[in-house]
């Protein structure tokens, strides 16, 4: 018998036994579907984090003032003593080192802004001009912070509180009350959206001079800190935390943190965690797979006196043995594919449903998915494939 | 030619012996129309089965047309009942799915037949056991004697040199058994070999060649 009349025929036979090979198909079909979704979820998660911290800004180091202990705890709350303040001096001191290309110091805090009647709470950034560039901000309309310009009253305002304040358009050269102090609007960012818990669109940045004034301090609440390459970030880590230590009396009492070595971890932990749901997804499909043999082998028993008649008209047991196996083909094939489009469908209607969410199944999944379906179908017929190709005829003609 | 020499089938029940052929020897010519009949448990069907290769002898030598066929292995005894045998059942067994042109089929497909030599063969099967107009049934939509005509179709779709029935019209009724009768008996007319396992006194009186069994040994053998 050749390849193409065992297909047909062993089709045939699949597509005659509705209902026990829908159901088989559909056990399959969600199995891969099931591959399929929550690998896309998975990976989704982890592209939207990863996204998410590469939208700070690349080689970025941030420097926090507090140590963070070894033994738990974060930042700021080591035990019993207060950390040292972070200051601008440092900051500058950092901005120095040969292995930064440029720093922004940070402060933030809450104020109330008001302009032409309106008035509404907002955060402020204090912070430099090379603040834009660190964070990769963008501007929609006029000029950041100017260089060096601690001491003139710009305001830089995010793109959805100048739609409030501003509903005409006209904001560059306007004035506006932020606290007790007056500002010139000098830019506007573009809209960004949220990114780390925090909407850009609905912050103020006002130079740092004015901000440590209005909040009355003296510390700073970060320092953003770009080192010159990506093979710089931690020798400047190094660096910085060695020049703070000489600043603060040799106390080491602040917190060095790269956004590579935490996005790393994430990436790290987020993969893991898809692998970890993909394979549990995988273990339905095997499941799956003792479906098929189940009712392979409950097949083989009921078509006994019909295997009898094929061997009898001269089918050989290799014969046998391949017409059992395509039907598990035929059924783990239209699994594989129906849970392919199942599982993609589904993505989709994540991705409708999240559009944050990059939920796109990675391609690896969805192979691996279909190929599972594919391995389980075929290696769960061995067995009753085998059993089908040994019957005696004699025997199997009388339905024993 | 079918050659049996000293064949014996032990069968083992729950540690008793069952000789169902014992020592059997016969010559049967090409193009015989032979009737074996014996009462229930006689050993027919197994002499059938061991003619046919659907069964394998403890002992003893079987040559068909010329060649020892006793120590063939699965794979040649397939091969030598899809060519030289066809078998024609008292329960008919045809695939209920697939319908009466597809059942004929069966064999070209084993064969390894092209489509378009396989659907002529058939339709020129079709025609010769009229059943033309029941080409596209399923089994259970057809009559019991149509159902046998199928299957003696298939069985000699391809042509064998022997024709075995066991018990052919056992599941038709009186008139219906002897039209299928004459329709192998036509078969054996065309040259093929015709062995026909019987009950049916009548029926087996037809045949050329009578031979009795009894016990898993022949009692009689009359031409
Ligand atoms: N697979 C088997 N296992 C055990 N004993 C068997 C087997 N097949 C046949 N026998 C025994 O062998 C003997 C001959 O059986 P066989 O089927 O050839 O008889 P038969 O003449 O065809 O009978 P019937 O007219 O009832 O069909 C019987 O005693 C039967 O019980
Ligand atoms: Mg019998």
């Amino acid at each position: 018998m050749n390849l193409r009349d065992t297909l047909i025929l062993s089709f045939t036979t699949v597509a005659s036994y509705r209902t026990r090979s829908l159901l088989i198909v559909l056990a399959m079909a969600l199995g891969v579907a099931a591959v399929v979704v929550l690998t896309a979820l998975g990976d989704g998660a982890r592209r939207y984090v990863v996204g998410q911290f590469s939208s700070l800004g690349t080689n970025l180091v941030i420097v926090l003032p507090g140590r963070a202990e070894t033994t738990g705890g974060f930042p700021g709350a080591a035990l019993g003593q207060t950390p040292r303040d972070l200051t601008l001096e440092d900051a500058r001191f950092v901005g120095q080192l040969p292995q930064v290309r440029r720093y922004a110091p940070l402060n933030v805090g809450v104020a109330e802004l008001t302009a032409g009647g309106r008035l509404r709470e907002v955060t402020v950034l204090g912070s430099t001009a090379e603040l834009l560039p660190i964070r990769s901000m963008k501007l929609a309309q006029g000029s950041f912070l100017a260089h060096g310009s601690e001491r003139s009253a710009q305001i830089v305002l995010g793109s959805q509180l100048a739609r409030e304040f501003f509903p005409d358009g006209k904001v560059i050269g306007q004035r506006i009350r932020l606290g007790d102090s007056r500002f010139l609007v000098s830019g506007v960012l573009a809209v960004q959206g949220e990114s780390m818990g925090f909407n850009s669109d609905e912050i103020t940045i006002i130079p740092i001079a004015y901000a440590q004034e209005l909040f009355n301090t003296e510390s700073l609440f970060r320092i953003l800190v770009e080192a010159r390459s990506r093979n710089a970030i931690e020798p400047a880590k190094a660096a910085i935390t060695h020049v703070l230590k000489l600043r603060h009396d040799g106390e080491e009492d602040v917190t060095v943190i790269t956004q590579d070595a935490v996005l790393e971890t994430f990436d790290r932990i987020l993969r893991a965690l898809t692998l970890g749901v993909a394979g549990i997804a995988a273990i339905s499909l095997a499941v799956a797979g003792i479906l098929v043999m189940n009712v392979m082998l409950v097949a083989v028993a009921q078509r006994t006196s019909e295997i009898g008649l094929l061997k009898a008209i001269g089918a050989t047991a290799a014969d046998i043995r391949r017409l059992f196996f395509a039907e598990a083909l035929w059924l783990s094939l239209a699994g594989g594919a129906i849970g392919f489009a199942l599982g993609h469908f589904g993505a989709w209607m994540i991705r409708l449903a999240y559009p944050l969410l990059p939920a796109w199944p990675p391609t690896w999944a969805s192979v691996a998915g279909v190929a599972t379906a594919l391995l389980t179908g075929i290696l769960a017929s061995l067995l009753p494939a085998a059993r089908a190709a040994k019957l005696d005829p004699v025997l199997a003609l009388s339905g024993k | 030619m079918i050659r049996l020499s000293a064949i014996t089938r032990v069968f083992h029940m729950g540690g008793q012996e069952v000789r169902a052929l014992n020592s059997i020897s016969i010559d049967i010519a090409s193009g015989e129309y032979v009737s074996i009949m014996g009462p229930s448990g006689s050993g027919k069907s197994t002499l059938l089965n061991v003619i046919g290769l659907l069964d394998r002898s403890d002992s003893g030598h079987y040559e068909l047309d010329g060649t020892d066929v006793t120590d063939l292995s699965e794979n040649e005894r397939a091969r030598v009942r899809r060519e030289k045998i066809g078998f024609v059942f008292q329960s008919f067994h045809l695939v209920p799915r697939l319908t009466a042109a597809e059942n004929i089929a069966l064999p070209l497909i084993l064969e390894g037949l092209a489509p378009a030599e396989r659907k002529s063969r058939v339709d020129a099967a079709l025609d010769a056991f009229d059943l033309r107009d029941r080409a596209h049934h399923r089994p259970a939509e057809l009559s019991g004697g149509q159902r046998q005509r199928v299957a003696i179709a298939r069985a000699t779709i391809l042509r064998p040199t022997a024709l075995l029935a066991d018990e052919p019209t056992g599941n038709l009724d009186h008139r219906i058994g002897a039209e299928v009768m004459a329709l192998l008996e036509g078969l054996h007319h065309a040259g093929t070999t015709l062995i026909v396992v019987t009950h049916d006194r009548e029926l087996g009186a037809r045949a050329h060649r009578h031979i009795a069994m009894r016990d898993g040994e022949i009692v009689a053998d009359e031409k």
